[in-house]
């Protein structure tokens, strides 16, 4: 096995419930538990799945992970840096893409890039070649000059994409990363994931799109009500068969238990 | 420093390049208050001005002597035209449709009941009855001249003493009367402009990038939550500040059309009686101030979950704001050092001071040096609530 680079540990996070969200979730409870003493570990170079249903705690542990929230309790190490004690550093380790974090619609996806780089501390010459780079794989120079506001959703993405990844980042955190895209920008995002991880980096990847795991994921988390109820390589879990099938059987067992 | 410099650079990006927002926050204020102070200040004056060249109609029949040596020795120009018993009712009514100013009615053998009369006697005074119409402005006007005529010819038949007769006998100088008017009312204008502009950015810039999610893609980057506390401050205090420099202007430019209305011809309101000193130390009040008020709406702003819920947080603070405000209308400057401590009155009452030429450096720099304090617990606070998940990202 190659160099943990990411190590979730234990980590738990319970909500308070408003009256407003409880009628929502059609609970009583003002108290949700998102993630239940989750645990895992993410390594160099691989493309690492949390798999779940909708509400099963995915996006609450990559928002731990990128630093948005904290945990109640546990922690989270990013390349020896912990979520709790060095945000900042952690901050400045990983490039975090979620459809929570928006692009300003006034500003152009060259004038965020530069800005954001300024904030990322890199410097002109790195920047420029980051931007060429990733400008010219997303075709963003097509509408670099575009307001945001004016971009399709697709445009929009790739934007956002290349904006998280400005520092160059060893650490690349996706939440739903083909979410709501068409199948040709969703296409170029999932063979540019690959390319990443051909270069080394790590990548976690948060979706319930089974054949999108099946595609690029090495190794996979599946997480049903805020637990970590498996986490293994891909083929170890699958064993040849089906995903879908493997993830429902899991589940209803998982459901029974719960039951 | 950086990230501050990054997050000041681009809040000016944003809004310098923005002509509908430029259009809106920089020049339409100035604008709207110098055409709408003017046209005020117009239209007071044709309401209590009236026209100078208009010769009142008035109906009159025998002016008694006495009257109209009085009426001769004032210059007083009128259309007199004389009537039967029969008419009066008919002139009544073409004073009410403007076509004649006023009727006077005098009592027969005026002068000679006048001299008669003796107010021991407990019989009812002369009365010269005066009809005229207060909606029309000639007529009102002219009403008011006669009868301020016929007051003062009242008052010499009896006159027994005078008070200050003939010469200026108030003491105070134009410029200290200038001075009253200014502190009086700019306070006041200054605080309004200040804070209205300060509401017009401050929830959009905050509570907007929330609203949107913006701000989450900023609180994932390295950037220090008190980096950007403060560097959404003070780019919010420089437009604030622009903002309220063009309503300022625009009053400034307008004052002396909406003043000149209430005033004697000839004086002028001028704000050239302060010295370079004194706009200094407005302008470092001004400043001080901006950077308190945006700090709260910065802060009330972050915990609002929409800019419509920060606006409708902020209202009360502005109530507020607005009854400190008023506070320099009464004049007085507060001698009571301490009240300098208390943010926006402490400026409201150091500018009272200034603009009346009663300043006390002392306060002053109370107002200045406490006004700085509550920036920087401000922003300590709103680096908290930055940092605050519950508040920061709550559903």
């Amino acid at each position: 096995m190659t160099e943990e680079i990411l190590k979730v540990i234990d980590i738990s996070k319970t909500f308070v419930l408003s009256k407003k969200q409880q009628k929502l979730e059609g609970i009583t409870c003002d108290k949700k538990v998102a993630v239940n003493h989750l645990s895992f570990s993410a390594y160099k170079g691989e493309i690492y799945g949390l798999l779940g249903p909708n509400g099963a705690g995915k996006t609450t542990t990559l928002r731990i992970m990128s630093t948005l929230i904290k945990p109640d309790s546990g922690d989270v190490i990013v390349d020896g840096a912990s979520v709790c004690t060095s945000a900042d550093i952690v901050r400045g380790k990983i490039g975090f893409l979620t459809s929570e974090l928006k692009l300003e619609d006034f500003f152009t996806p060259n004038y965020l890039f530069d800005f954001f780089s300024e904030l990322h501390n890199v410097p002109e010459d790195k920047r420029n070649d980051q931007k060429k780079k990733l400008f010219d794989r997303f075709g963003i120079n097509e509408f670099a000059e575009v307001k945001v506001g004016n971009l399709s959703t697709g445009m929009k993405q790739k934007a956002s994409l290349a904006i998280s990844l400005v520092h160059d980042p060893d650490i690349i955190i996706f939440d739903e990363p083909t979410n709501g895209l068409d199948v040709i920008t969703a296409k170029v995002i999932t063979d540019f994931l690959q390319e990443l991880r051909a270069e080394g980096k790590t990548i976690i990847i948060s979706t319930h799109i089974f054949s999108l795991v099946e595609k690029i994921c090495d190794r996979v988390g599946i997480i049903i009500n805020g637990k970590m109820v498996v986490s293994d390589e891909l083929n170890k879990i699958t064993n040849g068969l089906p995903l879908e099938d493997v993830f429902f059987d899991i589940y209803s067992k998982e459901a029974g238990a719960e039951e | 420093m950086k990230n501050i410099l990054a997050v000041i650079k681009k809040e000016f990006f944003r809004f310098f390049k923005d002509r509908r927002l430029m259009l809106t926050t920089l020049i339409l204020p100035g604008l709207m208050i110098f055409v709408v102070y003017s046209i005020m200040g117009d239209a007071l004056l044709n309401k209590f001005g009236g026209d100078s060249e208009y010769t009142p109609i008035v109906y009159v029949n025998e002016i008694p002597e006495s009257i109209n040596n009085l009426f001769n020795a004032s210059e007083l120009k009128l259309e007199k035209k004389s009537y039967n018993e029969s008419e009066i009712e008919a002139i009544k009514e073409k004073i009410t449709k403007k076509e004649a100013d006023l009727l006077i009615i005098f009592p027969d053998n005026f002068d000679e009941v006048v001299k008669n009369y003796d107010v021991k006697d407990g019989l009812p005074a002369p009365n010269i009855e005066i009809y005229y119409c207060s909606v029309n402005t000639e007529s009102s006007k002219a009403y008011s001249i006669i009868a301020t005529l016929l007051d003062g010819y009242e008052k010499s038949l009896s006159n027994k003493f005078n008070i200050n007769f003939g010469d200026n006998y108030d003491l105070s100088t134009s410029k200290e009367a200038t001075g009253t008017i200014f502190s009086m009312m700019l306070p006041f204008l200054i605080l309004t402009f200040l804070f209205s502009a300060c509401i017009s950015v401050a929830p959009e810039a905050i509570a907007g990038e929330k609203e949107r999610g913006t701000i989450a893609t900023l609180l994932v980057t390295p950037i220090k939550r008190s980096e950007l506390a403060i560097g959404k401050i003070i780019s919010l205090s420089v437009i604030a500040i622009l903002s309220a420099l063009s309503s300022f202007v625009g009053t400034i430019a307008s004052l002396p059309k909406l003043m000149g209305a209430s005033r004697d011809e000839g004086e002028i309101i001028s704000a050239n009686i302060y010295t370079f000193t004194d706009y200094m130390f407005v302008l470092l009040i001004i400043l001080t101030t901006v950077l308190v008020v945006i700090s709260l709406m910065a802060i009330l702003s972050a915990i609002a979950k929409s800019v419509k819920e920060a606006s409708t947080i902020i209202s009360p603070l502005m109530i507020i704001t607005m009854l400190v405000g008023i506070t320099s209308m009464f004049g007085d400057v507060s001698s009571n050092r301490v009240l300098y401590l208390i943010p926006i009155f402490n400026s409201v009452q150091a500018m009272g001071g200034i603009f009346s030429f009663n300043a006390d450096v002392v306060a002053i720099l109370i107002t200045l040096i406490s006004n700085v304090c509550y920036s920087v617990i401000l922003v300590y606070i709103l680096t908290r609530v930055f940092n605050n998940e519950k508040i920061m990202f709550s559903k």
